[in-house]
């Protein structure tokens, strides 16, 4: 792994591999000092041409627990709103010797773009791209899914994937690149995904995806869920009348009050409800859902800095290989003292 | 790391399962004696073959000492983040560390490793310690001290000096870690090289 662009071509070993690493790299949050020396002067620069809160701190809280420096950049109050390019701004950021580039751009594939230029020779992670991609949400999702899974297996969750986890994700699936990043990891780590939304919020060729839909949020309820993630209706996209009215979207797709109590009446005790932030209360999700036991919604955003750990460390301590050569090491029966 | 494909090289038995259990018994007594009894002992094994060792050491001293619980005293070190060669080496994921509830701070702590050769394992093992409390005293036990220092380091319990050329290759084989080809467990420590 050079770059982390997408979960779609993430294969199975290095998704499990991120999420074993960072089930070790939680357990610094619990220590007295919360910092390893493992990046320590490698530089990380946030490159964010799209707001965000939760994902850019998290980051930064990541990468400055690995010890390393972190240069903060948004676009607004810099020259990208004099009109420089992306490319400007990667040979500026490359000048300046950047080991990794965290970048959220408001255009699908400009994670990518970076990654296949010679702009800049760093690792590339994607921290969202339009409507595209959001990996790092995926993995802290499938991290918080997979440790409530293997609990109520009564096992560890160190080297687990996510078979015969029924999730549903419901809500604004056309614009969210947050479900189209967990439709492909969940999908490679086993689970089985069940997509509902109104028709107008759904994407063309949907039907091709690798996991079911449905228009009908009490009837796949009804059929049974392991998780429900709620997605955010995304009020800075709708250029358009996807849905007649906010009360009717909440009635139908959001996950109210009434539906907190079905869970209990269908005697799903342990459904989690999950949301990637940030939420709008009373409209995709009901202020009681959100502060229900059964809801993941902090511990999503305290996995987000382990994965983010996890990732950084992978990307960044000298590994530009597939896993298969060093996976084998770890667990092989043979291995040596020879670095030691 | 070796290739998968290289002709099968001279290897040399070194220490066999009982001569392990001979150095792992006087080491055991060696740690008691340093310490004056079991008072505040915490042995903290270096993933992956420091942790079985230390668990067995741990199961020795309370063999002879009964008020010690062995799984109470035993612990294991990741030092992973800490190691110098990160750029350099390949990632590989890092071990969990799982310290004794009792923690370590005021403790003498006895890390425990599988074989001593440049000692920039135990040096990040110390760098790891300093983040996760304060040992009133840390010492260092390993099976095989096979020369070649180069940091100023040293073993205060050692299984046995084994004088090496360093193109050779020291290989512990523990029960809890290893299987022969054949798939049965071994214990025995091996040399292989071009001696």
């Amino acid at each position: 792994m050079k770059h982390l662009l997408s979960t779609e071509d993430l294969s199975l070993a290095n998704a499990i591999r991120i999420l074993d690493t960072a089930e070790e790299m939680a357990a610094v949050g619990d220590r007295e000092v919360k910092k390893l020396p493992a990046l320590r002067g490698r530089t990380v620069v946030n490159l964010f041409f799209e707001d965000s809160t939760r994902t850019r701190i998290s980051f930064e809280a990541a990468a400055k627990r690995l010890s390393a420096d972190v240069i903060n950049f948004a676009a607004k109050g810099s020259s990208v709103s004099k009109g420089e390019s992306l490319k400007d701004t990667a040979q500026t950021l490359s000048a300046m010797g950047a080991d990794a580039v965290v970048i959220r751009h408001w255009a699908s594939g400009a994670p990518h773009r970076l990654a296949a230029t010679d702009w800049i020779d760093a690792a590339v992670i994607n921290a969202g791209d339009g409507t595209h991609e959001h990996p790092t949400q995926a993995l802290l999702d499938a991290f918080t899914m997979r440790r409530h899974w293997s609990r109520l297996a009564g096992t560890g969750s160190e080297g687990a994937d996510l078979k015969g986890m029924r999730v549903a994700i419901a809500g604004d699936v056309l614009h969210s690149r947050v479900a189209r990043s967990n439709v492909w990891l969940l999908r490679t780590l086993g689970a089985e995904v069940t997509l509902v939304a109104p028709p107008t919020l759904l994407p063309i060729g949907v039907e091709k995806w690798p996991c079911s839909v449905s228009y009908n949020m009490d009837e796949t309820l009804e059929q049974g869920v392991d998780a429900v993630m709620m997605l955010r209706v995304q009020g800075e996209r709708m250029n358009a009348s996807f849905f007649p009215s906010t009360r009717e979207y909440s009635r139908r797709w959001g996950f109210d009050d009434n539906r907190l109590r079905s869970l209990d009446a269908l005697g799903m005790k342990d459904t989690i409800i999950m949301h990637p932030g940030p939420m709008n209360r009373g409209l995709e999700i009901s202020a009681a859902a959100a502060d229900s036991p059964r809801s993941t919604v902090l511990a999503q955003v305290r996995n987000g800095v382990s994965v983010r750990m996890a990732a950084l460390y992978l990307l960044l301590s000298g590994d530009t290989r597939e896993p298969a050569a060093p996976a084998l090491a770890y667990a092989g029966t043979h291995s040596t003292k020879e670095s030691n | 790391m070796t290739s998968v494909t290289s002709a099968p090289v001279p290897a040399r038995v070194v220490l066999s399962q009982a001569d392990i259990d001979r150095a792992l018994t006087r080491i055991a007594h060696e740690i008691l004696e340093a310490n004056k009894g079991s008072q505040d002992l915490v042995l903290l094994g270096i993933p992956r073959r420091g942790y079985p060792l230390a668990a067995r050491l741990a199961e020795k001293i309370a063999a002879t000492d009964p008020t010690v619980d062995a799984a109470a005293i035993v612990g294991q070190l990741d030092v992973t983040m800490f190691r110098d060669d990160l750029s350099h080496q390949g990632t590989r994921p890092p071990y969990p560390t799982k310290l004794p509830r009792t923690g370590i701070d005021n403790k003498v702590v006895v890390l425990i490793d599988d074989v001593l050769y440049s000692g920039r394992t135990i040096r990040a093992a110390l760098d790891a310690l300093v983040d996760l409390g304060r040992p009133r005293i840390v010492r260092l036990a390993v099976l095989i001290d096979r020369g070649h220092r180069e940091l100023p380091i040293r073993a205060d319990h050692v299984g046995k000096n084994l004088p090496t050329s360093s193109a050779e290759k020291v290989r512990v084989r523990l029960e809890e870690t290893d299987t022969a080809p054949g798939g049965t467990p071994v214990n025995e420590v091996v040399i292989e090289g071009r001696s």
